[in-house]
């Protein structure tokens, strides 16, 4: 059972999708049940992964490897050359993304209540693309990735473009065209891996790639790696987004549903960290520490331009579609400042800003559905109208901004405490957009929850939060504030990540 | 050459031509003396049962090792046997297309010269495959050709289908003038249209640097008439006008068999003498030294076509274009001489024969009615045939190289040989990559019409019996290859080796 649970793992979607195949397309409640129910088979094994781990043991055990393409036929000189492996394995950092996308999938699955047609198709696809966000942390060599990563690409782009507001078709191209750019980006560095050093396996290319003269296929200049590398982060910085690449995603996070950014906001974007994390800073580490400085000054533009576009939009939308951006330059300097802390912080600011945004995505659902409005000039006074609404939301708001005692305060102040060993005078210039965070949050928040109520929420009709819809909500603020207040549930599974990074990269 | 000569060769090696052949012949006969009241679409049986015979037939010689007959003109090597499986395929996929064939007008009364012309067609390609002499390679060549001019204009009452047929006899004219122009250079300096014995001769003369731009002459001449035949741009003009305006059976038989043809033909002319001819630079041939060029007609065929296609309101011009890039990708397979060519070539040929026969039979199914063809005759088809919908979805992602797909593990196994020869092709494998992003657009653009669109029309799409059955065989084989891509790579080394014989 151990050799093929992660395989169970990442297919078992399919389940529920298999079930929801038998239900009939006008049997609106049931087809949600099923929806909701599909995702639980990954939770429960994801939780006993987590509980596997916390027990003590070892997560190695559960490493699977199966042949899967052998190109060419080199038997003879080396039976490993040129084959892609079908091989799966989990780790402390991977671990918690898989944590991430289960709780995620479960509760965005809860959230897409307010779906309002052809359900089944759009659980379908929900599933399907959870089994490619499974399929890309777990993923033991590029090839694999890179189809997984693929297979999330298609069903998002359906269900933005077909579920989605009234520009959903544009955002659903504009999403497709700069990820399959990202992408094809990808792929090319992934293929010249392959064919120049003859695997993709990630354990194996970093002793090839890192480790002086071993005999490779085809020679790989010193230059190439560097190409290779800037390549990786513009592919993943399509994905992040790093700005100036970031345009499609505005578009993205106001116009598809807001159950779709939950996920997207909090797991497709995260699949850019990671891939930085795993790939290019795991695979090239020299490369990458000659590059840091470049890497941290673009996570202070990040998070400076993010901040300031946040502050001036009417959307409420918007305004999380900047932060995101803002919030997403801190993982970028975290990662720059190469030390444990500044590591830690970017990846606690990944999982932490997968579960706010995912909590603030959650509640703009939930009011959008009342009130059919998400600027913020329309909604001042939404305290007197749906108080409990209300109440989280600025509890999220506060999250956001990184009130100590929640998620978001813990991963800024290592990401910064990492940065100012490395580089002060940057991360001094990044406390600045710490600062606007808070502006920024604090301007939209008061303006939507305070004031005189406006005439599109004074009304009769506009009932508060169900309980439902508040399933979701109490258990991502939950997550926030379990690890604000105690940090070590993300730490401890992290330290060998960190260390195994640091080590590759001479630090 | 005496009787018992003749009756030494073994014959039997020829065995899939003969039943082609035979085949053939019987249809034309059955054709001129059946009734006239006798419904000629059942001949498509008939024309199956040959083809799949000839499969068999093929299958049989696998082990038999290299065989060269009738003064080394035709050769039975892996080489051969590998494409033509991939021929014979292809033809299977294509008459059943042809089956369900109903359109308006003008092709009913034609449809038994349909079937006999397409397998003397078919029989050329595998000529091609097999020659190993200029004599049987052109004579393979025009036999596909004339056939295909026929087949363009077989809807005889269509003023279309009559444009298409005269714009490809004018265009694959002109093409064939030019392949023969470059052949006669190479009987001229050789001496010999055996194609081996003219390797030997060429490989000696190579030190004599006079003769190089003889050869060079020789060599973009051959290259230009056949890029004609594969629809390279900037020769690649006809295709779309006559993709258009033929039968879609046809027009379905001219990008898959045609074209595959074509590629063998390049592979066998250009890889057997321009490899073995050394360069004025030391350490490469003629070959590699100006394999620049064929990179070039690479990257313009692929930029051209994905552009052009993305302006296409026009189902099957859309296709035209679509063809014409991914006719882009295969030359950028052939452009990096390194170990995985032929693999590359071979599998992405075999993926292309189910996602693009898939396609066209989808096509086939919902244009046939119709005259204009337009990309909006698909809105909504998810709720008229959702299997339908699915299968086409899943050849357009397989054609746009997305994982899990046929069309993915192929663009793979391409782009591995264009990176590993040193220095790498980086330049094109960019251009496919930009290519393939572009392509997105039109792809996608397809399948939101069939998902998001309402729909254009009442009432539920049925699939007769000849669609299903391609769309069948076809999601399958784009499944599995893009799944268990192994199953054919292991069919492929187990079988034929590394193409070792196929030089010499």
């Amino acid at each position: 059972m151990k050799e093929v649970l992660l395989t169970i793992l990442v297919f078992s979607p399919l389940l529920g999708m298999a079930a929801l195949l038998l239900v009939h397309g006008t049997q609106e409640r049931r087809i949600k049940w099923v929806g909701i129910l599909g995702t639980l088979p990954a939770l429960s094994i994801s939780l006993y992964l987590y509980g596997h781990y916390l027990a003590g043991h070892s997560l190695n055990v559960f490493s699977e490897k199966a042949g899967w393409i052998r190109f060419g036929d080199f038997q003879q000189i080396d039976p490993k050359l040129f084959t892609v492996d079908y091989e799966l394995s989990v780790d402390g950092f991977s671990l918690l993304m898989v944590l991430l996308t289960t709780v995620l999938s479960t509760l965005a699955a809860v959230a897409s209540i307010h779906i309002k047609k052809e359900w089944k198709g759009y659980y379908l696809l929900f599933l399907l693309l959870e089994i490619g966000m499974l399929g890309v942390f777990l993923a033991q060599n590029l090839v694999l990735f890179f189809i997984f990563f693929e297979i999330t690409l298609i069903p998002a782009f359906f269900l933005i473009g077909k579920w989605g507001y009234a520009q959903k078709e544009r955002a659903a191209f504009s999403f497709l065209i700069y990820n399959g750019f990202g992408s094809a980006v990808l792929l090319l560095v992934i293929i010249t891996l392959l064919a120049r050093a003859g695997t993709t396996n990630i354990e194996a290319l970093k002793y090839l790639i890192n480790t002086e003269g071993v005999p490779l296929v085809s020679p790989i200049p010193s230059s190439m790696k560097y190409g290779m590398l800037i390549a990786l982060l513009i592919a993943f910085g399509v994905k992040l987004p790093i700005f100036p690449l970031h345009t499609w995603m505005l578009r993205v996070h106001v116009q598809a549903p807001p159950s779709i950014v939950m996920l997207h906001a909090g797991v497709l974007l995260k699949i850019g960290a990671f891939g930085i994390i795993r790939f290019g800073l795991g695979i090239f580490p020299d490369q990458f520490k000659d590059l840091s400085v470049l890497i941290i000054v673009l996570g202070v533009i990040n998070l400076l331009y993010g901040a300031f576009l946040a502050f001036i939009q009417q959307d409420f939308k918007m305004v999380l579609a900047y932060s995101s951006i803002s919030h997403m330059g801190i993982v970028l300097m975290g990662l720059g400042s190469l030390n444990e802390a500044g590591l830690q912080g970017a990846i606690f600011q990944v999982v932490s800003h997968g579960l706010i945004a995912a909590l603030l995505f959650c509640l703009v659902g939930i009011f959008y559905e009342r009130v059919k409005t998400t600027s913020i000039k329309d909604l001042g006074g939404l305290s007197s109208v749906m108080p409990i609404t209300a109440g989280f939301l600025l509890a999220s708001a506060m999250a956001s901004l990184g009130l100590p005692g929640m998620s978001g305060f813990i991963s800024e102040f290592m990401a910064f405490l990492g940065l100012f060993k490395a580089d002060p005078i940057l991360a001094a210039i990044g406390t600045l957009g710490i600062i606007l965070t808070a502006v920024y949050l604090l301007r939209a928040a008061m303006g939507m929850i305070f004031g005189k109520p406006k005439l599109q929420v004074n009304s009769e009709a506009v009932r508060d939060m169900e309980t439902a819809e508040m399933v979701p909500v109490f258990i991502l603020l939950a997550f926030i504030i379990l690890i604000g207040v105690y940090p070590a549930v993300l730490s401890n599974p992290l330290a060998d990540t960190i260390q195994n990074i640091l080590s590759g990269s001479g630090g | 050459m005496d009787l018992d000569t003749l009756l030494s060769y073994k014959w039997g090696a020829m065995a899939p031509e003969f039943i082609i052949l035979g085949a053939s012949v019987l249809l034309s006969l059955l054709d001129l003396f059946l009734p006239k009241t006798y419904k000629r679409n059942s001949l498509a049986w008939f024309a199956l049962a040959g083809v799949i015979l000839a499969l068999i037939s093929l299958g049989t010689l696998i082990s038999g090792g290299t065989v060269s007959i009738l003064n080394n003109t035709f050769r039975l090597d892996s080489f051969s046997i590998a494409f033509k499986f991939i021929l014979l395929l292809g033809s299977a996929l294509v008459i059943l297309i042809a089956h369900s064939y109903q359109p308006k007008e003008g092709f009913r009364a034609f449809r038994g010269e349909f079937y006999y012309l397409f397998l003397t067609g078919l029989l050329g390609a595998m000529f091609m495959a097999s020659s190993g002499d200029l004599i049987t390679l052109f004579v393979g060549l025009e036999l596909l050709s004339v056939s295909s001019y026929i087949l363009a204009g077989m809807r005889k009452t269509s003023q279309e289908s009559n444009e298409a047929a005269m714009k490809y006899v004018i265009n694959g004219g002109i093409a064939t003038a030019i392949t023969l122009f470059g052949m006669s250079y190479l009987y001229g300096l050789s001496g010999t249209t055996n194609i081996s014995e003219m390797a030997k001769i060429m490989s000696g003369q190579a030190a004599e640097h006079q003769y190089l731009y003889l050869y060079g002459l020789a060599f973009f001449m051959v290259l230009i008439g056949l890029s004609f035949k594969i629809a390279a741009a900037p020769f690649h003009m006809w295709a779309p006008d006559v993709y258009q305006g033929s039968p879609t059976p046809v027009a379905s038989y001219l990008s898959v068999i045609s074209k595959t043809a074509g590629f063998i033909l390049l592979l066998r002319l250009i890889l057997t003498l321009f490899l073995t001819i050394p360069g004025d630079k030391a350490d490469l041939s003629f070959l590699e030294q100006n394999s620049t060029y064929i990179g070039c007609l690479a990257g313009i065929t692929i930029i051209a076509g994905n552009v052009a296609a993305l302006r296409q309101r026009n189902i099957k011009r859309m296709f035209a274009y679509s063809s014409i890039a991914q006719a882009g990708y295969i030359l950028a397979g052939i452009t990096a001489l390194g170990y995985f060519t032929f693999d590359a070539v071979w599998f992405y040929l075999l993926a292309y024969v189910f996602m693009n026969l898939g396609a066209f039979a989808v096509i086939q199914l919902m244009t046939d009615q119709s005259n204009s063809g337009d990309i909006s005759e698909f809105a909504g088809l998810y709720r008229r045939s959702p299997v339908a919908a699915l299968s086409f979805s899943i050849f357009l992602l397989s054609l746009a190289g997305i994982p899990g797909t046929a069309g993915f593990i192929g663009k793979l196994t391409i782009f591995m040989n264009t990176l590993m020869t040193e220095p790498g092709h980086f330049l094109l494998a960019s251009l496919m990559i930009a290519g393939t992003v572009i392509s997105y657009f039109y792809y996608f653009g397809i399948m939101v019409q069939m998902f998001f669109r309402p729909q254009a029309a009442e009432g539920r799409v049925v699939l007769p019996a000849g669609i299903g059955a391609v769309v069948m065989i076809a999601l399958a084989g784009t499944l599995i290859l893009g799944l268990a891509p192994n199953s054919a790579f292991t069919f492929l080394h187990h079988n034929f080796g590394s193409f070792n014989d196929f030089l010499k």
